[in-house]
């Protein structure tokens, strides 16, 4: 490893027709979307797609550019954002909370898993009539909504994350004098931290299809009303335009959640490279 | 058995009647040992004799054993595995723990010592095996141990990395008189580093062996081979003509 920091001066010509390849490999990668994109593009201008069917995708553009100037879109781009930050918040804690509780204890362990086990084999989606019946129609179902899709992936990945550690990682931890918070802080949370982030982008996932599903019934605002209100009218356009948001806002979210990740989790880099 | 020490003085480590079964199968049964301060003393005993399991309930970590057994708090242990936390860089692994003034420059030292000072920054994957484990000699030099509890330290390494770190225990030990027990399967790394020697059979001490060469020592040494032979019959390997390699 030492020799490795000061590498003889012909080595360090090697990297480079390497990277340039991986460079030429994500040029490649981009042209099948852009083909298919110009082939929409033109299959609708040349009238063979109508444009109640599926509007162009200049169209779909130039309709988000005028619903993102009249301030229509930020505000139901808002109302969505706050229900799926809320759900998820919810679901979220309570995940880590119930799972660290069944991961470290026998007896939460007894007591927690059991019912969760149970309760994950229900298609939580299939859950919004009893929903209607218990929180009613309104914000809270479609929180509660966010909220139960993100809880199961979340918990799954946190109490398994506890369960993997290499127990002589603990041991070791205790030799060194580090009581049980010190264990838990040094040693238990990095260790359960891969899994809690592979638990938070499937929560996240989740948390969009809840979303999307929860707001088609009875909304006032947010992205899935936009999309339900322009279907009444036949816009497909803003249907469409509605479709390209939550795709965004699930790249984003992903995107932004990994950034996160390669920083946390520098020390796998690291594992990765040896 | 083996309950006075070699020089007579108060021992650092002791251990009574220690007992321990796994299910219907007894390991230890009733097993006592010593350790004056500043001696080494090696554990010997063919696979599965229980070593290990000394070890571990001298190092606190079995609560289910019986018997008496006195180890100083200031004791460090050093497992066959590094067992360095793989999201700590080196540095923060060696004062995982440790409490009081300069925990920095008492960690930098530390990894001076044991030769890996411009490693601090690293992670543990960045590191070969024999330098992974001189962190964890530094994780337990750093506690400044009255007595080191040392699992097969070398067992994992490949042959010249063990003899070197072998030849920096012995210096480590030279400089910080610390007191050690080594579990080892190796008799020839019992004979060179330590002043005395126990072997483990059916769940007792069934040998002691006062190791009294000079140091430094080496395997070809005239003393060595007598002593050898005789661990060596005494773990059930009859000694031929034969010369281990």
């Amino acid at each position: 490893m030492t020799a490795l920091a000061t590498p003889p001066a012909a080595v360090t010509g090697t990297p480079a027709p390497v990277r340039r390849r991986a460079r030429r490999l994500r040029w490649q990668r981009a042209v099948s979307p852009i083909v298919l994109l110009a082939a929409w593009e033109a299959l609708s201008r040349g009238g063979v797609l109508s444009p109640d069917k599926l509007p162009a995708p200049s169209t779909v553009l130039q309709t988000g550019w005028r619903l993102a100037a009249d301030g229509t879109l930020g505000a139901h781009l808002a109302d969505s954002l706050t229900r799926a930050a809320a759900g998820l918040l919810i679901g979220g804690v309570l995940a880590l909370a119930l799972g660290a509780a069944a991961g470290l204890l026998r007896l939460g362990d007894d007591a927690i898993d059991p019912p969760v086990q149970m309760a994950r084999m229900l298609p939580h989606l299939a859950l919004v009539p009893l929903l209607i019946i218990w929180v009613g129609i309104g914000e809270s179902m479609k929180i509660t909504l966010v909220a139960l899709g993100a809880f199961f992936p979340l918990y799954f990945n946190v109490y398994a994350g506890i369960r993997d550690i290499d127990e002589r990682l603990v041991e070791a931890a205790r030799t060194c004098g580090l009581g049980t918070w010190a264990r838990l802080r040094h040693v238990i949370l990095p260790g359960a931290m891969p899994s809690l982030f592979l638990g938070l982008r499937l929560a996240i996932g989740a948390a969009w299809l809840s979303l999307v599903v929860g707001e088609q019934t009875n909304t006032q605002n947010g992205i899935g009303f936009l999309m339900m209100e322009a279907r009444e009218f036949s816009q497909t356009d803003v249907v469409v335009l509605g479709l390209f948001v939550y795709a965004a806002l699930g790249l984003l979210s992903d995107l932004l959640l990994r950034a996160l990740e390669r920083r946390v989790l520098q020390w796998r880099r690291g594992l990765r490279a040896a | 058995m083996a309950a006075r020490t070699e020089s007579g003085l108060t021992p650092v480590v002791t251990a009574r009647e220690v007992r321990r079964s796994f299910g219907a199968a007894t390991v230890l049964d009733g097993v006592g040992l010593s350790i004056a301060p500043g001696e080494v003393v090696a554990l010997l005993g063919g696979s599965g004799s229980g070593k290990s399991t000394l070890l571990r309930i001298l190092a606190g970590l079995d609560p289910e054993a019986h018997g008496t057994v006195s180890v100083p708090r200031e004791h460090a242990v050093v497992f066959q595995e590094h067992r360095l936390m793989p999201w700590k860089r080196v540095a923060d692994n060696v004062a995982l723990g440790v409490t009081g003034r300069d925990v920095a420059a008492r960690t930098a030292a530390a990894l001076a010592e044991v030769g890996l000072a411009d490693r601090a920054g690293a992670w543990p994957a960045e590191l070969s095996g024999g330098q992974a484990q001189r962190v964890a000699f530094a994780r337990a030099l750093v506690r400044e141990p009255r007595v080191l509890l040392l699992d097969e330290p070398f067992g994992a390494l490949d042959a010249l990395t063990r003899l070197k770190m072998q030849d920096l225990f012995g210096r480590l030990r030279d400089r910080h008189g610390f007191a050690a027990l080594l579990v080892t399967h190796d008799v020839e790394e019992a004979l060179l580093l330590a002043d005395r020697a126990l072997v483990l059979e059916d769940g007792r001490i069934a040998e002691e062996l006062i190791i009294d060469l000079d140091r430094p020592r080496a395997p070809d040494d005239a003393g060595f081979g007598p002593l050898r032979r005789r661990l060596l019959e005494r773990l059930g390997v009859p000694v031929g003509g034969r010369t281990r390699g």
